[in-house]
């Protein structure tokens, strides 16, 4: 006796199910009712229905501040991954002939993931500093005759810790789209007389096209639902949508935080439909 | 009988009669001995050296989580307690705005609550702590006056924010709103507090600071930090407004919208004109901005400037005395308090717990870094003469002076800042607080922060 096909699609699914379920919808559920409710300041919720939070989070320039800010750090960062991610695929896919020598650099890339992410952001604080190496090796050559303040405690240092604990979300995707890319189209375009360039145009980025999309899901998601990073990097100078709804639970006010999340979750949920859309997911993870 | 006992000892039958009421009275003096041993060691027991003994086999099991800011729940000083009492003591640090939320969202993980006034007043009003019976405190009638009657040396202790005094009472063990006046019940057994200030690094500034204002001074611009922590940056922004007679504030810890607006747009204008390098939220990271050069003054806590001390960095720690009902200290007090699941045995070694804490070992240990215990007579017990003279009397070093791990801090000769702690806590001009208008203020900062 066969089963039926949904029912054996639904008991494919179930595994997962059973743990998205409690872990991540049943929690959604709750910050979701949170949202709707009222506190007395001191921590406790009135259940009634309201939508005075989200009156206040949509209504204020507050807010708006603080999507541009997130947005540009989130653009900025998807940029440059982009750059990167993009380049480091191109040479491991097309101009590393052994595969094996491939596939080992590819891994020795995942390397620096094996320390704490948190290590690897302060890491940079030394490292940037008015009295750090690059500030001391600029003075000492004399290129410079007061350190650079703009190095740490500024957008461009959030920036740079985004993009050096990004740039392999980036990689990853890319280069798995352009290893299915048939080298034999590439060859037979050469042979042709294309040029580099437009071989790159015209084949390599249209068919990596899900591999970025990808990429950038993973991007665009991490960075806009980051705060620490912004925090500890811009030296408390940027503030992050969820940063400050993180300000918002720090004095209890539970539900203002929660409608904010609904809210970023919302906004979270459109832009990654919206990039899903020129990603073929099934060509992708079949073949 | 009783005649022949007395006259005539040897014979047989007065011998038995003899040795029967002698054994009796032998057994009753044994007897005797045995209770007196056990009340005497008793005594000895839980007076002199403090620890428990009568159910020390059953206690050994327990085991107190005190959970709190890095600063006042020191792994050091949990371990020492162990080592005193015999029973586990873990420390748990959490940041201020993580460990609130935890005593009210999971109070069940945490036994010994720290918590600030402000705190102790929402843990109440929230029903997860349990009033602390004061007359179980051995020390209470030692306590400062500061916090068990809100004066001291008849001078009345400001009340602008939440006073540890204010926090204090409450009328029953399990009442949810402070009592303004003294009672038998506490919210919080007060043990670590300090009145802060500015640090900065004086061979940078060229001049002693005693002023908030030159926090805002232009001449710092780059080179200041001020804190970010909800409700205490904007207390320390207030107070280098008002020192710049810039504005003058009903309640510096209770601003009106009004006073919110003028502070956070105050400090928007500052920040975009460059004023502030950065912002810290933990102390650590305070001493890494001074320590490294990247600010020359900034709000610091005083272990932060023992530590930058410690590195050989020259830095001080400002004393501003109240002056023309400008400047003054921000203070703060942070205390232990119980939570409200505790019962029975683990109840009483929390009690046992609260009483070694004032008993003096970690009133001079917080002393090291400038903090200081509100028993100082117990605490000045584990001093050397010459600490107690430097750290509370504000008299010059005798000899050098070391920070609680044992590294040289200070030389000889060299006079705390900001003088005796009389001198210093005197010169509170408001507290640690939550304001009413708390959220208003919380989406004023984050307009600070975006700006």
């Amino acid at each position: 006796m066969t089963l039926s096909r949904p029912l054996v699609s639904w008991l494919y699914v179930s595994p997962l199910m059973l743990v998205l379920i409690p872990f991540f919808v049943l929690p959604i559920l709750v910050v979701l009712v949170a949202s709707v409710f009222e506190t007395d300041g001191f921590g406790s919720l009135i259940p009634t229905f309201t939508l005075a939070n989200y009156a206040n989070v949509l209504t204020s320039g507050l807010t708006f501040n603080l999507y541009f800010e997130t947005v540009k750090f989130t653009v900025l960062t998807w940029f440059f991954t982009l750059i990167l991610g993009f380049f480091v695929a191109y040479f491991l896919v097309f101009h590393v002939r052994n595969q094996l020598l491939a596939i080992g650099l590819f891994l020795i890339c995942t390397v620096p993931f094996w320390t704490s992410n948190i290590i690897r952001m302060i890491s940079w604080i030394p490292l940037l500093g008015k009295e750090g190496l690059i500030n001391s090796a600029l003075l000492h050559l004399g290129f410079i005759h007061e350190p650079l303040g703009f190095l740490l405690y500024s957008s461009f240092a959030v920036v740079v810790a985004y993009v050096h604990q990004l740039t392999i979300f980036m990689v990853v995707p890319i280069f798995n789209s352009m290893a299915r890319i048939d080298k034999r189209v590439v060859e037979a375009a050469f042979d042709v007389g294309a040029s580099r360039f437009d071989i790159m145009r015209l084949i390599i980025v249209p068919l990596s096209k899900s591999g970025i999309a990808l990429g950038s899901i993973f991007v665009v998601s991490i960075v806009m639902g980051d705060f620490f990073v912004t925090k500890v990097m811009s030296g408390g100078g940027s503030a992050s949508v969820v940063g400050a709804f993180y300000e918002d639970i720090s004095v209890l006010q539970y539900p203002s935080a929660a409608a904010s999340a609904v809210v970023l979750t919302l906004v979270l949920m459109a832009t990654i439909s919206l990039i899903l859309r020129t990603v073929d997911i099934r060509k992708e993870i079949t073949r | 009988m009783g005649n022949i006992m007395l006259d005539d000892s040897s014979k047989p039958s007065n011998r038995r009669a003899r040795t029967e009421s002698g054994k009796g009275r032998a057994l009753s003096r044994r007897s005797f001995m045995k209770a007196g041993a056990a009340i005497a060691g008793a005594a000895i027991g839980s007076e002199v050296i403090g620890a428990p003994t009568i159910w020390a086999q059953e206690i050994k099991d327990i085991e107190l989580r005190h959970v709190g800011v890095s600063y006042s729940v020191v792994k050091a000083i949990g371990d020492q307690a162990a080592k005193d009492l015999g029973f586990k003591v873990t420390m748990q640090n959490l940041d201020t705005s993580a460990a609130i939320n935890r005593f009210i969202t999971q109070p069940n993980s945490v036994d010994i609550a720290d918590l600030e006034g402000w705190q102790a007043k929402l843990a109440a009003k929230r029903g997860v702590i349990q009033g602390i019976e004061a007359k179980k405190i051995k020390e209470f009638d030692n306590f400062l006056p500061i916090f068990t009657k809100g004066e001291l040396d008849g001078h009345k202790i400001p009340r602008q924010g939440i006073s540890p005094y204010e926090a204090l009472y409450i009328e029953k063990p399990d009442s949810t709103e402070l009592h303004d006046g003294v009672t038998d019940w506490l919210t919080n057994v007060p043990q670590v507090y300090n009145a802060d200030s500015l640090g900065y690094r004086p061979d940078l500034v060229g001049h002693t600071v005693t002023e908030w204002k030159e926090l805002i001074d232009p001449k710092f611009k780059g080179k200041a930090a001020i804190l970010d922590v909800p409700a205490i940056g904007i207390m320390d922004a207030a107070l280098c407004f008002e020192s710049a007679g810039l504005i003058k504030y009903g309640n510096k810890g209770n601003m009106t919208k009004k006073e919110i607006d003028f502070t956070c747009d105050k400090l928007i204008e500052l920040k975009k004109d460059g004023q502030f390098r950065a912002t810290w939220t933990t102390f650590d990271q305070s001493v890494e901005l001074m320590a490294a050069g990247e600010v020359v003054i900034e709000s610091m806590w005083s272990p932060a400037v023992a530590a930058v001390r410690v590195k050989q960095i020259p830095c001080t720690y400002a004393a501003m005395n109240i002056k023309d009902g400008k400047e003054g200290y921000r203070g703060w007090c942070n205390g232990m308090g119980l939570m409200k699941h505790l019962t029975g045995k683990k109840l009483e070694a929390a009690y046992e717990y609260m009483n070694w804490y004032m008993s003096g070992w970690q009133g001079a240990f917080v002393s090291r870094y400038g903090y200081y215990s509100p028993v100082p007579s117990t605490a000045q017990k584990f001093m050397t003469p010459a600490e107690y003279a430097f750290w509370y009397e504000g008299k010059p070093a005798p000899e050098p002076v070391t920070d609680p791990y044992g590294v040289p801090m200070e030389k000889a000769g060299t006079v705390r800042d900001g003088g005796s702690f009389v001198e210093r806590v005197t010169n509170i001009s408001c507290w640690n607080t939550l304001m009413d208008e708390a959220a208003y203020m919380n989406k004023r900062w984050n307009d600070f922060k975006v700006a």
